[in-house]
């Protein structure tokens, strides 16, 4: 199977080189996800209307390596944003890409500004 | 600061680091642990779980982190091969030496294979570890390969072994359980019980060959029988034995320890061995002669461990160890306590069978009648925890010591009294060994959820089987101190889903996230949402394109989402009744998506494998020929399966189609808080299942028999009788009663079995409500049920003439490419997707 974690690493802002302009706002359903395509890569973007914040991470659900986690329903826990895969139901915050009910491995997450009506993903390539 | 080495990183050695790192003063102490498996101990008891998910991590007892948190270093992969006592070090395979003041010894006990002639042929597995189980998996996947039935054997018809025998069902191999005794779980039931398990277990697809000594595994390289003796084989193509557990005694055989004359070292009430610096622990100790081979008396030699190191010295082993037992994961309840078999000159014997249901349960009650001394359950243990405290409590039993089995009927356990009659000291969770006064402790010190209570005291951590007396200690402890048990949605919602679905009619709030706004707090998550999206849909009728985001991921696409993220199409079949011209069409589209086509157990055609970006237009071709949702991927109705019924059958009394196919349209597209399902038959045959179904109704001289509340799934259940001899207007008017009444009071998914068991008074007051009106809330039923009548709309129809839905089904917003990680490989003449590797 082509799919394999390697692509996928956390970019902590200070390391974004390239701001990648996505697709409008509009695009995006309102308290829910989108996939975003980058150079080979899948990158599931959410959109928290109601807190007006915009997380990404990987597409690719670490559990069974499915490109699945845009289509997920998104919440928090105590606090911390997360998604809920909607194979299993693994949940994983968007702030750390922590696993939040289990232990798989942590999830890429990256950076996401709004500019202009249009959503921006931060890489460091 | 002193070096312990525990040896061994099982269950037990797991439990004496954590009950060790926190008594134990900080840097007094080093701990270095050996593990001779590749990865941290895990939860062997749930072994069986990995089947369900093969998630090896989910089982392990805590992360490696945890070790290194705790300034444990733990050795994995590494065997402890001598200990040197004069030296007081131990070398290991990798001829490595650490010297250490104290050893414990925790090297558990592995798999006795018996010699037979013959075992050690391919196909041969044994059922101890996580590695055990892969290569079992792997070589039955390779048997199960070509789809054509295969048998295994599993040899030992202990507790092991049965749960062994599941997996191998499970695995889709046909199980045959080989025991040598002349009845099942010899060492727990008697004759009668193991019967009565014997025949349960063979309803469930499980073969049972009792009295049978194996001469030889038979086959050239690999298994394909086993021989019994003359003439007396059985061909079977993997066996996996479970005949018994082993100690791993090496280490202390080797380096001069006193010993066990059939295994085991031998450990006194401090679990010392014969040499003071050596403890032992878990299933390698020998204490009173005997191997206990549950993890509750090894967590017991832990704790004792520790505290003997500790320097308290008062903390010793209890004289007589608890072997009570229940068995777990097999379709079927078996447990047994104390002494299931106590003599006629001990005890008296109360036995309740039952051989049409499948129960037997027997008590033994002192021969005076004052205590309970033993027991044993069969097919019905939920009465399983309050025994084991009337006798570990040697608790006064009621007047009619058979109402502990027989029960005040119809009234629940009555004869049991309140869980808050528990003395304080009585032991509630074994594995952990938590008290009823440790439990109501935290409970009074303001725990308020299972989940922070297993948090605080790790109750119902170990096996689960305390859980529901666990809970009802809870509630009942918050009832007694006053405050109200109420079933909140989740952390967002400090409401029941009931008074949810008040609040939102009553004040007329539309959307999910006005009533976050004005009831709840923070962002929702994965449980409240698609609660909520429920009631929205049952109060408004509305569809699931309307909040989409709110929604479970198969309704927010309309589709079920299938392994590998791909769809699945089901389009309504009302009543299993299908035209030719269907067929064909049914047949084109599904040829032309290459979609994997086959009939479904609801009397339908499911067509699998849609990518997402291929459903609008899949759907947009079905509905052209006239097609409609089926709802399968909704909490809503799925299909009223029906027989032939008289309009072909010589038997009929009824026409079953055509009624089916009326309910069916009538109760389509109405969200529910779990799905529906309905039946018809035209005669008592029942062909149709009808009495496995949330509501089944049966033609009989006279009318329909109307049933409801049945359940298929994991606990099957039958529906009950609500309405005899009525007519088709009847029915429709008794379902839609309650059906409505279901949906505005049931917890979010909870199927109608499980609300008709919790309803208070049962189907009597189920009757009252719907037939004789007592709450006077029919005519509201009638006027709601209706009104979700009159709106259905296919929601698939309303897609596919939206742009705006239609937009939500492209795999990425910013590009018209399709998904290319969608990997297929061939399945007989159609295709699959690849297995999952992980
Ligand atoms: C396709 C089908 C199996 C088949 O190939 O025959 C099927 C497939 C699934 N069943 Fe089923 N069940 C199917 C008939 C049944 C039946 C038989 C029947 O309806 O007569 C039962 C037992 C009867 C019953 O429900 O009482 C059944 C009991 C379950 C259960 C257990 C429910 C329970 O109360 O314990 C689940 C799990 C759940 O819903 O939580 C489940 C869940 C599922 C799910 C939805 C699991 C999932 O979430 O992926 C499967 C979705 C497949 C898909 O994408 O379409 N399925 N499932 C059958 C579809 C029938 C249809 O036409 O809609
Ligand atoms: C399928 C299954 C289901 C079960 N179900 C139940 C149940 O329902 N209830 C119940 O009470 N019990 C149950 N048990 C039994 C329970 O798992 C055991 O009682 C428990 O695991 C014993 O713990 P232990 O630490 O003594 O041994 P183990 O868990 O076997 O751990 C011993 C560890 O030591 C390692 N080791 C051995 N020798 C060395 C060495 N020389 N150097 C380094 N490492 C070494 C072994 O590899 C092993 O990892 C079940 C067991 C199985 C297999
Ligand atoms: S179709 Fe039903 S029974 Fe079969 S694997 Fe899926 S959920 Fe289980
Ligand atoms: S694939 Fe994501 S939770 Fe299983």
């Amino acid at each position: 199977m082509s799919t394999t974690r390697a692509p996928y690493v956390t970019t902590p802002i200070e390391k974004v080189k390239t701001w990648f302009k996505a697709a409008p706002v509009t695009k995006f359903p309102s308290n829910g996800g989108a996939c975003v395509q980058y150079k080979g890569k899948q990158i599931a973007v959410f959109n928290f209307t109601k807190e007006d914040k915009w997380y990404a991470c990987q597409n690719l659900c670490p559990h069974k390596m499915e490109m699945v986690l845009s289509r997920g329903m998104i919440g928090d826990a105590a606090g911390i944003p997360k998604v809920a895969c909607p194979l299993h139901k693994k949940t994983f915050s968007l702030d750390s890409g922590e696993n939040l009910n289990g232990d798989l491995e942590a999830i890429a997450v990256y950076p996401v500004k709004v500019e202009g009506g249009f959503v921006y993903l931060g890489f460091s390539d | 600061m002193k070096t312990i080495l525990v040896i061994g990183n099982g269950m037990v050695g797991y439990k004496f680091c954590e009950k060790f790192v926190s008594k134990a003063p900080a840097d007094a102490f080093k701990l270095v642990v050996f593990g001779e498996e590749p990865r941290p101990a895990y939860d062997r008891v749930h072994l069986s779980a990995f089947f369900e998910n093969e998630d090896a991590k989910a089982l392990e007892l805590a992360p490696r982190s945890w070790y290194e948190t705790h300034g444990i270093e733990l050795i994995t992969n590494e065997r402890v091969t001598d200990i040197h006592r004069t030296t007081k070090t131990v070398t290991t395979l990798s001829e490595k030496t650490y010297a250490y003041d104290l050893v414990v010894l925790a090297t558990g006990s592995s798999a006795f294979v018996p010699p037979i002639k013959g075992v050690e042929k391919k196909g041969v597995f044994v059922y101890r570890t996580i590695e055990d189980l892969e290569e079992t998996l792997a070589y039955a996947k390779t048997l199960t390969s070509d789809g054509l039935p295969k048998k295994a054997a599993v040899l030992g018809g202990g507790l092991l072994g049965l749960e062994a025998a599941k997996a191998v069902l499970d695995m889709g191999l046909e199980p045959h359980v080989v025991e040598f005794a002349s009845k099942l779980m010899p060492r727990q039931l008697d004759t009668e019980g193991s019967n009565i398990l014997q025949s349960k277990l063979e309803s469930l697809g499980i073969h049972i060959h009792l009295n049978k000594a194996t001469n030889q595994i038979l086959g050239a390289d690999h298994i394909t029988g086993m021989e019994f003796g003359e003439d007396d084989t059985l061909d079977v193509e993997m066996l996996v034995v479970s005949a018994g557990i082993r100690p791993r005694d090496e280490l202390g055989k080797t380096c001069g320890l006193e010993m066990g004359t059939r295994g085991g070292v031998v450990v006194d009430n401090a679990l010392r061995t014969s040499d003071p610096s050596i403890f032992a622990i878990g299933e390698v100790a020998l204490y009173n002669q005997m191997i206990y081979g549950l993890v509750a008396p090894g967590y017991e030699m832990a704790e004792v461990a520790v505290n003997q190191i500790l320097g308290n010295t008062e903390s010793l082993m209890s004289a007589e160890i608890d072997m009570s037992t229940k068995l777990k994961l097999i379709g079927v309840d078996v447990a047994s306590f104390g002494d299931p078999f106590a003599s006629a000159d001990k005890a008296h014997a109360i036995v309740f069978e039952n051989k049409f249901k499948g129960l037997y349960k027997r008590i033994n009650v002192s021969t005076d009648g004052s205590r309970l001394l033993g027991g044993i359950l069969v097919g019905d243990a939920s009465d399983y925890n309050n025994l084991l405290q009337l006798y570990q409590n040697a608790m006064p039993l009621p007047e009619n010591p058979e109402d502990l089995i027989i029960g005040a009927r119809g009234e629940g356990a009555a004869s049991f009294g309140s869980v808050l009659d528990l003395p304080d000291t009585a032991v509630v969770c074994s594995c952990e060994a938590v008290t009823k006064g440790a439990i109501c402790c935290q409970v009074d010190a303001g725990i308020e959820t299972l989940k922070d209570l297993a948090a605080e005291t790790k109750a119902t951590t170990g096996c689960g089987g305390c859980k529901p007396m666990v809970d009802d200690l809870l509630k009942e402890t918050l009832k007694a101190a006053g405050k109200v048990v109420k079933e909140t949605l989740c952390e967002h919602f400090d409401y029941s889903r009931q008074e949810l679905y008040d609040i939102i009619q009553l004040k007329g709030i539309k959307t999910y996230d006005a009533l976050l706004e004005s009831h709840g707090k923070g962002a929702g998550c994965e449980t409240c949402k698609p609660a909520l999206a429920s009631l929205f849909a049952s109060i408004y009728n509305e569809t699931a394109n309307k909040q989409e985001t709110i929604q479970d991921s198969n309704d927010r696409f309309l589709a079920n989402i299938q392994r590998n993220g791909t769809y699945s199409v089901v389009p309504r079949v009302a009543g299993g009744e299908i035209t030719p011209k269907q067929l064909i069409v049914i047949g084109e589209i599904a040829a032309k998506y290459d979609l994997y086509t086959k009939i479904t157990g609801g009397q339908r055609i499911d067509m699998f494998g849609a990518r997402l970006d291929q459903l609008p237009s899949i759907w947009k071709e079905l509905i052209a020929e006239g097609f409609e949702s089926g709802h399968a991927y909704g909490k809503s109705l799925r299909t009223v399966k029906s027989c032939v019924g008289s309009t072909w059958c010589r038997y009929g009394m009824d026409e079953s189609v055509s009624f089916a196919i009326e309910l069916e349209n009538r109760y389509k597209g109405i969200r529910s808080p779990h799905k529906i399902k309905g039946g018809v038959s035209g005669c008592i045959r029942e062909c149709a299942e009808a009495r496995c179904k949330d509501f089944g109704i049966i033609a009989v001289e006279g009318g329909w028999n109307l049933y409801v509340g049945g359940n298929g799934g994991a606990n099957p259940r039958h529906a009950e009788l609500l309405a005899e001899k009525i007519d088709n207007k009847t029915v429709v008017t008794y379902i839609d009663r309650f059906l409505m009444f279901y949906i505005k009071t049931a917890l979010p998914l909870m199927r109608t079995a499980a609300w008709l068991e919790k309803l208070d008074g049962g189907i009597d007051y189920l009757k009252e409500v719907v037939v004789q009106d007592s709450l006077k809330i029919c005519e509201d039923l009638d006027r709601q049920m209706h009104a979700l009548v009159d709106t259905y709309k296919c929601e698939w129809k309303e897609a596919i003439e939206n742009i705006e839905i239609q937009n939500r089904y492209s795999h990425f917003v910013n590009s018209d490419a399709i998904d290319e990680n969608l990997n297929f490989v061939p399945l007989r003449t159609q295709k699959m997707p690849e297995l999952w590797k992980s």
